[in-house]
């Protein structure tokens, strides 16, 4: 089991992450109500922040191997960096430079890195769950001892390709994690509103998937639940579900202030801090000064990535014209 | 799937062999007594997963060949192929490869109707990162199969349905390149453009052209992606005269393109022929409406040669 200054050190790497990434985001475009600036934006484009939401990128990652595979959302920067990712190289795609791990043709809402099995966040809401059940099964083909994990939304379970996955998972028994981050809220909706039922722990039951709800600002208890059901999917269970009740402190967008959202609920996720009270009790134990080594390390990383990636060169514009397709070669090239 | 044991074929019916029999050997057995359930796999209705779970097979090492049935139904899936699929490559950077064949059967079948009969071929050409493939006979339809599973990116793999019952030599193993038309037919008067299924209503045409002396020539572009620009550029520069012919509605059709890059390049008077802009209509009077046969091919040749 992870210890508790190593779930740590992810979610306070993943926070300084999406700090950075929201300053460098501000300026250029007048958006949400925000008056446009003349300080053009690092950062361009919709950057959606998982500022909040860290317990359960850390807590889950933190039992996955690098041969595991990983579909994420549109809010996909913890789960990357959970996975192993490099942030420099990150923080270089976001801001659209040509070393970037997507050579700047991806940013934010695709930040991606194959090399340690993270496949991409994703544009398009529930697009993730089809394509990491997919993935399970093309890893049971080829006789590979590795699962994969979905991250998604509460808002995600309200389409189309969240059932059909679900269902596909039981029919091909494959070992896939599903993970719902609950954060109670789908862009400026509330989920509650527009959903049927009790959610995504609800509907993956009604198929026969074991489904586990837990407190996802709590990194420990998260890790405790996922280390249970991913060891149940190695040893050949099937599919599970993780149902994690979280918050998401910012707005939609780093541009959107989120005033539609209720006050007092604001100031109670806020108080409710993952990462706060992982600190706390790393104080409580002694283990203050490692804590502080921690927050020291993890803003000279990501000071650093911001450096390179502000120096890092754009793109060619031959670019543009790459990586598209083969267009009658007729062979993998 | 005999060469190559990452290949495995998904969708519905399959174990069955496929609606058309297209999952079943030449003695008729399907080919899941051959290779498994593990490689000829039999989906639930599901086609946003099936296109889905076929881009994640084959970021995992996979690579599958997508049964879809018909375009039509291909629609329920469009996220999947248009945003997922067709972007991955570009999106990541490089990264991702989705090596899927896509099979989309498109035109019009027998009093099928509005939605089992559409021919939307132009717009998957439309979609930067789709390879769309359109064979005209049983050959071409083995050697781009062969060429589309190798190609290492998303293919769109349109068989016209009533093609399916054709018969002809077939000589196993030898793929034909994507990109490269055939001439079906060589003449000097007139270049008709076609490909799939109406490559055969275009050389009917051609046929009654000869009786009035007039020698058309008879192009099956084979793939509308990439296309073979070259020759056909070649053959209008030649005759003088292009005619585009498809089976899909003649407006904001894949003839637009062609007509107009011939018009950009050469001096040759050029002329589009497709369906009205209708959807396709159960009685068969309805259908032959949308329905471009030899005789309306034959009119729109006439109609050109006087311009
Ligand atoms: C298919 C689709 N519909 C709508 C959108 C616009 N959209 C982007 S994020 C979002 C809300 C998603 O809510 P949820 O799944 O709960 O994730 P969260 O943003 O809360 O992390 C919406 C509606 C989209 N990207 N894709």
């Amino acid at each position: 089991m992870p210890d508790l200054l190593s779930l740590y050190r992810t979610m306070v790497r993943i926070r300084a992450f999406e700090d950075a990434a929201e300053i460098s985001s501000q300026g250029g475009v007048a958006a949400w109500g925000k008056q446009a600036s003349d300080k053009p934006a690092l950062v361009r484009g919709p950057l959606h922040l998982s500022t909040g939401q860290e317990a359960v990128a850390a807590g889950v990652c933190a039992h996955l191997k690098p041969a595991d595979l990983l579909t994420s959302t549109h809010r996909g920067h913890g789960h990357t960096l959970a996975k192993g990712a490099d942030a420099t190289k990150m923080m270089c795609e976001l801001f659209g430079r040509a070393t970037g791990y997507n050579g700047g043709k991806g940013g934010s809402m695709h930040i991606a890195d194959f090399s340690v099995g993270m496949l991409g966040a994703n544009g398009v809401v529930a697009a993730g769950l089809p394509i990491a059940v997919g993935a399970a099964q093309g890893l049971k083909i080829r006789g590979q001892d590795a699962i994969a994990v979905c991250f998604f939304g509460d808002g995600a379970i309200n389409r189309g390709p969240f059932m059909e996955a679900l269902n596909w998972a039981v029919v091909y028994h494959l070992p896939v994690l599903f993970v719902c981050e609950d954060n109670r809220i789908s862009a400026t909706t509330e989920s509650a509103a527009m959903t049927a039922g009790p959610g995504a722990s609800a509907r993956a039951s009604s198929m026969g998937i074991a489904a586990v709800q837990v407190d996802g600002t709590d990194a420990q208890a998260v890790s405790e639940a996922a280390a249970e059901l991913i060891r149940e999917i190695r040893a050949g269970s099937g599919p599970r579900l993780l149902h994690a009740l979280t918050d998401r402190h910012k707005g939609h967008v780093s541009v959107d202030p989120g005033l539609y959202r209720d006050p007092a609920a604001v100031a109670a996720a806020l108080a409710r801090d993952g990462i706060a009270r992982a600190r706390a009790r790393l104080v409580e134990q002694g283990l203050g000064a490692q804590a502080d080594q921690v927050d020291q390390a993890a803003k000279a990383e990501i000071d650093a990535a911001v450096a390179t990636a502000t120096a890092a060169p754009p793109p060619d514009k031959a670019a543009a014209y790459t990586d598209i397709q083969n267009t009658g070669a007729g062979v993998w090239a | 799937m005999d060469a190559d044991p990452t290949v495995v074929a998904l969708g519905e019916d399959l174990g069955r062999g496929g609606v058309f029999g297209q999952y079943r050997d030449a003695e008729g057995v399907p080919l899941v007594k051959r290779f498994g359930p593990d490689r000829i796999i039999d989906t639930p209705i599901s086609e946003s997963t099936i296109v889905g779970a076929a881009v994640g097979m084959a970021l995992a090492g996979i690579k599958p060949v997508v049964e879809l049935r018909v375009v039509d139904f291909a629609l329920c899936a469009i996220d999947e192929v248009v945003n997922q699929a067709a972007k991955n490559r570009y999106m990541f950077g490089g990264q991702g490869r989705v090596p899927t064949v896509m099979r989309m059967p498109i035109g019009i079948w027998s009093a099928s109707a509005a939605q089992h009969s559409q021919s939307l071929e132009a717009w998957f050409a439309h979609i930067p990162g789709l390879v769309v493939v359109t064979p005209g006979t049983p050959a071409d339809n083995h050697g781009l199969l062969l060429s589309a599973i190798a190609s290492g990116d998303p293919v769109v793999y349109m068989e016209h349905k009533e093609l399916w019952p054709t018969t002809g030599p077939v000589t196993l193993g030898e793929a034909v390149p994507l990109g490269k038309a055939r001439v079906a037919r060589a003449g000097s008067d007139v270049t008709i453009v076609s490909w799939s299924r109406q490559v055969q209503a275009c050389l009917d045409a051609a046929e009654q052209l000869a009786a009035q002396g007039v020698q058309a020539e008879v192009i099956d572009l084979r793939t509308l992606w990439p296309w073979d620009k070259e020759a056909v550029l070649n053959s209008a520069a030649k005759t003088g005269r292009l005619l585009v012919v498809h089976e899909a509605i003649q407006v904001a059709g894949f003839g637009g393109e062609i007509a107009a890059t011939v018009a950009e390049h050469t001096h040759a008077k050029v002329a589009r022929l497709g369906a009205p802009r209708i959807p396709v209509g159960y009685a068969p009077v309805l259908e032959e409406e949308a329905r471009v046969g030899p005789a309306k091919v034959l009119a729109a040749a006439l109609k050109l040669l006087q311009r």
